[in-house]
Parts: C-alpha cells; structure tokens; sequence
C-alpha cells in the first residue's frame, strides 16, 4: 500500500466517496459543508465529519479558503483521499490542518462508501 | 522528496515567526503535492481571495490577523472584490457585506499589495521577459499567461500563490518545469468558432485534461475567444495550460464537435429567458470596450447590461471617449468586480442572467443561484439591443 502524505494527521470516521471532481468554491456551501451543485452526485450532502475520497479538487483558485471555511465553520470533513493532487487542496487542507493523502487509482478503488476507516500518516496506513 | 535549504527549514519550524511559518506550511504541502525537489524564487504572484463573497469570515478573519505583520516579498496583484465602490450605494448591498469587504481590502493593502483588484493581471501589466517564473492563483490568468504570455506558473491556489507573495518561492514542479508535452490533444471540429464556443471548448478540455494539453484545428483567436477559452477552462478542471498545434501524432485524440458543444451547452445554459446581461468573466480589456463600443453604435440595450473592467481601463476607455459610448447604450460600467460570485447579482432581484461567459455562468448558476442564458457577444448585440 502506498501512501502520499501530503498533510499529516490522525482521523477516523466514514468514507463518502465520488468518482467525479470537486470545485469547492461553485460546488460546496462554505458553512454547512454541504454539496449544492445539482449536477454532482454528491448532492445535497453533507462533507462534515467524513473521510471524503474522490479523484482531487478541481476549478477556483479560492477553493483553498473553502476548504479553511469549512475548518472554521465545524463543518470540515475529517480527512480527505485523493488520486492526484491539485493545489487549492492541498494549500487548503495544509492550512485548515485536515489530513490529506494520494493513494493510487487501485487502492482507491478498493476504497468503500460508507466504510469507517482510520487514516494514520505517521503509520502510513489507512485501516 | 522536497528538499529545504537551512533558512527554509529553520522557517518552517517557526524560528522566523508565524507568519513565514504559515507560507513555507502552505509551500511544502504543494511542493510534496507536486512532487518538487526545491523551492524556486518567483518574480510577481497574483492572488486570489479577495472577495468577500468567496473567503466569508473565516478568510476575513484570517487576512486580518495575517496583515498584522505579514509584508509581500514580491510584486503582488490581486483579484476583483465583489463590487465597485463607486457604484455601491445603487445596489442595495447591506452595510456588513461592505465592511468585511473593507477590511478585506485593507488587510491586502497592508500586507503591500498592488491594489488591481482584476482577474486580467496580463492586460493591464507589462509582461515579464519569457520563462519567467511567476504564482498566479485566477486560473485564467494561469492559463493565460502559461500558454500565450511564455511565463512560467502552476495553476496555484489563493493560498500558495499568498504563500509566494510572502516569501517570493514557490516549488519548482509541474509547469514551472515544462518538461513533458501535453499528452492529450484536443481536436476542434467546428470552423470559426466564435467565443462562446470557444469558451465551451475550453470547459470540455478542463474536464478531461492533465495538467496540460494541446488543441489541434484553432489556428487563430482573437483576445475576446482567447480570454472565454482560459476561462471555461481553469473553471472545470485542473488544466493550467494550452498549447495550439495541429501536429498531434504521438499523444491520445478526443473530438470536439457539435455533440460534446451541446452537452456543455445543456449543463450551463438553464433559461431561455433573463432581466439582465453581463459581459466580463474574465473582466473586458480596452480592445474589447472598444469593440462593444463601436458595435453598440446608435443602438440601446433593451435591459440591463452590466459590463466588467478593471479600474485602470475604464479610466484609458473614458478617456477614449468608450465608457460614454456605453453608458449612452445603457451600461452599467463596473470597476474592481467581476461577474463570478459578485453580491451585486442576487436571485432576490435578478431571475435569469444573458452571457457570453463560460466561466460565469457556471458560478452564477452554482454560487448566485440565478439562471443563465449562454450567448455570443454578436447574438446579444443582435437579439438584445435596438
């Protein structure tokens, strides 16, 4: 198994997965957390708290201040996984200190929604 | 892995205080990100993050305390804010949306920013020498200046290209190294495409390219198609360059053509009716004031038109005798704001918007909430004015 640590850390919680991209600036409310682009299936709902898994962010340079938002408001997920990395999330997740690692599109893959899971950086393990 | 000089590690541990702390924590998450070995010195950063209406109060609250004693090491130029302090008092905004935004405002000007308040650094600024290396957040300036421009960026974020500004590095990867060429091509099958098309072009190419990517069959854009094309482009994906070239014999090939437009077309355009028009996103240069000055000649809007511009062309644009042009026709002009996720434009008031802007119309339809009605420039002077 192999881990790109991009920010350290410890979570635990549920996997919420998508296989389609984010612009968290257009597609996320910065407060709520929740996912208001009609077009994404993620609709509706809520990142807060969940281990969140999809492919890497994508759109507004501003994405990143979503991201450190969603850290302020309490309504952050705990950790976020990736298959690539783009820097509006990575930036984002350094500052608002959420974990956040790139896996390869096979261990992705073997990722489950709704899957209570532990991410470890330190371990560089994902239990 | 990336590799820190003495000084740089020393800084991000915090030995040269909060401030360069946070930046070089910023700086190695998109370094590792991006697989860079070392942090490169960068000549002028662009950020992003201004608007009120995009950062809320965490990103207030953060610029504030950040200004207390951060200073930009480099040139730096800054986005639009969410709207014109000329204007402000005609648009009914409450009074907290202008404080935050003042504070905002204030906290960039402190820090030793230069106060463009523009999403087209590359149309009011001379451009360095080519391969200079730069940190530019708007993605379309990204994309503008990587592609036409010959300097060198990733597609940063608001927060790696501030991390720049405050520390002139940024990781020397990706982009930046411009060693790989593009390993996707897309082929354009629509002749003279207008910018509109050219702005859906851009938005399909987001979504399936890398980092980079070439397109065959556009051998010519004006500045109007180019500036739609960087914009649909840094909207849907994580692409920070283009490269035009019809010779694409060793990389993969997807088609552009009049199926892929309308799909585009049905996921952005929601309404076939609208109470107002707006044109910037990205914000007009002089070249295209004057255009719609000339092709608004003795006609009038039939609705409102709010037309976007930086503050330093509206005062070259009224001194050219174009901003009279337009306010004759029925422009509302508009300096330091743009279109996306502008207060000014608010589902309360507004039902439907008319665009030719790719880019604004997936933020208008996501972030405002209003309806958009995608047309070209030529099609809405022709269906939209008398």
């Amino acid at each position: 198994m192999t881990l790109k640590i991009i920010v350290k850390g410890k979570a635990k919680g549920k996997i919420m997965k998508s296989n389609n991209p984010i612009n968290f600036l257009g597609a996320v409310d910065k407060k709520t957390g929740i996912i208001r682009d009609a077009t994404h299936d993620m609709y509706q709902k809520s990142l807060k708290d969940i281990i969140l898994v999809f492919p890497h962010g994508i759109g507004s340079s501003v994405g990143a201040y979503t991201i450190y938002s969603l850290k302020s408001n309490g309504s952050a997920p705990a950790a976020m996984i990736c298959t690539k990395s783009d820097l509006s999330v990575a930036s984002g997740c350094a500052l608002a200190d959420i974990p956040l690692v790139i896996v390869t599109q096979d261990h992705f893959d073997s990722l489950k929604d709704g899957e209570e899971i532990i991410i470890d950086t330190d371990a560089e393990k994902i239990l | 892995l990336l590799e820190l000089t003495k000084e740089e590690e020393a800084a991000l541990k915090g030995e040269s205080g909060e401030t360069l702390q946070l930046a070089y924590r910023i700086l190695a998450a998109t370094g590792e990100a991006t697989d860079a070995e070392r942090l490169i010195p960068i000549e002028w950063a662009h950020v992003s993050g201004v608007n009120y209406n995009t950062i809320g109060d965490a990103g207030e609250e953060f610029l504030s305390k950040l200004s207390e004693d951060a200073i930009v090491k480099v040139k730096t130029t800054v986005n639009p804010m969410g709207y014109d302090i000329d204007s402000v008092s005609k648009y009914n905004l409450d009074e907290n949306f202008i404080k935050k935004q003042e504070s905002i405002r204030e906290s960039y000007v402190k820090m030793g920013v230069t106060p463009s308040f523009s999403c087209i650094p590359y149309e009011i600024f001379d451009l360095p020498k080519s391969n200079t290396q730069v940190s530019f957040a708007e993605t379309n300036a990204a994309i503008y200046v990587n592609s036409i421009g010959h300097l060198k960026t990733n597609k940063e974020s608001a927060f790696s290209a501030l991390a720049s500004a405050l520390t002139g590095k940024s990781p020397y990867s990706d982009l930046r190294k411009d060693l790989d060429s593009p390993n996707l091509t897309i082929q354009m099958k629509l002749e003279n495409p207008n910018e509109l098309e050219l702005g859906m072009l851009g938005y399909f190419a987001g979504k399936v390219a890398d980092s980079s990517v070439r397109i065959s069959g556009v051998n010519k854009m004006d500045r109007r198609s180019c500036k739609s094309l960087c914009g649909g482009m840094g909207t849907s994906g994580r692409c920070g360059k283009f490269i035009l070239d019809n010779d694409n014999k060793d990389s993969e090939k997807i088609d552009f053509d009049k199926e892929e437009m309308k799909n585009v077309y049905d996921e952005l355009n929601t309404t076939d009716t609208s109470d107002l028009i707006t044109l910037g996103s990205p914000q007009l240069g002089l070249e295209e004031l004057s255009d719609l000055a000339s092709m608004i000649k003795g006609k009038s809007f039939q609705k409102r038109c709010m037309v976007f511009c930086p503050r330093a062309i509206q005062n070259q644009a009224r001194n050219l005798g174009y901003t009279g042009e337009l306010k004759r026709a029925g422009c509302e002009i508009l300096t330091d704001c743009c279109t996306c996720l502008t207060p000014l434009i608010d589902k309360k008031n507004v039902d439907g918007v008319t665009t030719n802007s790719i880019k604004g119309a997936y933020y208008l339809k996501n972030s405002n909430g209003v309806d958009v009605n995608l047309k070209s420039l030529s099609k809405i002077i022709h269906e939209e004015t008398k």
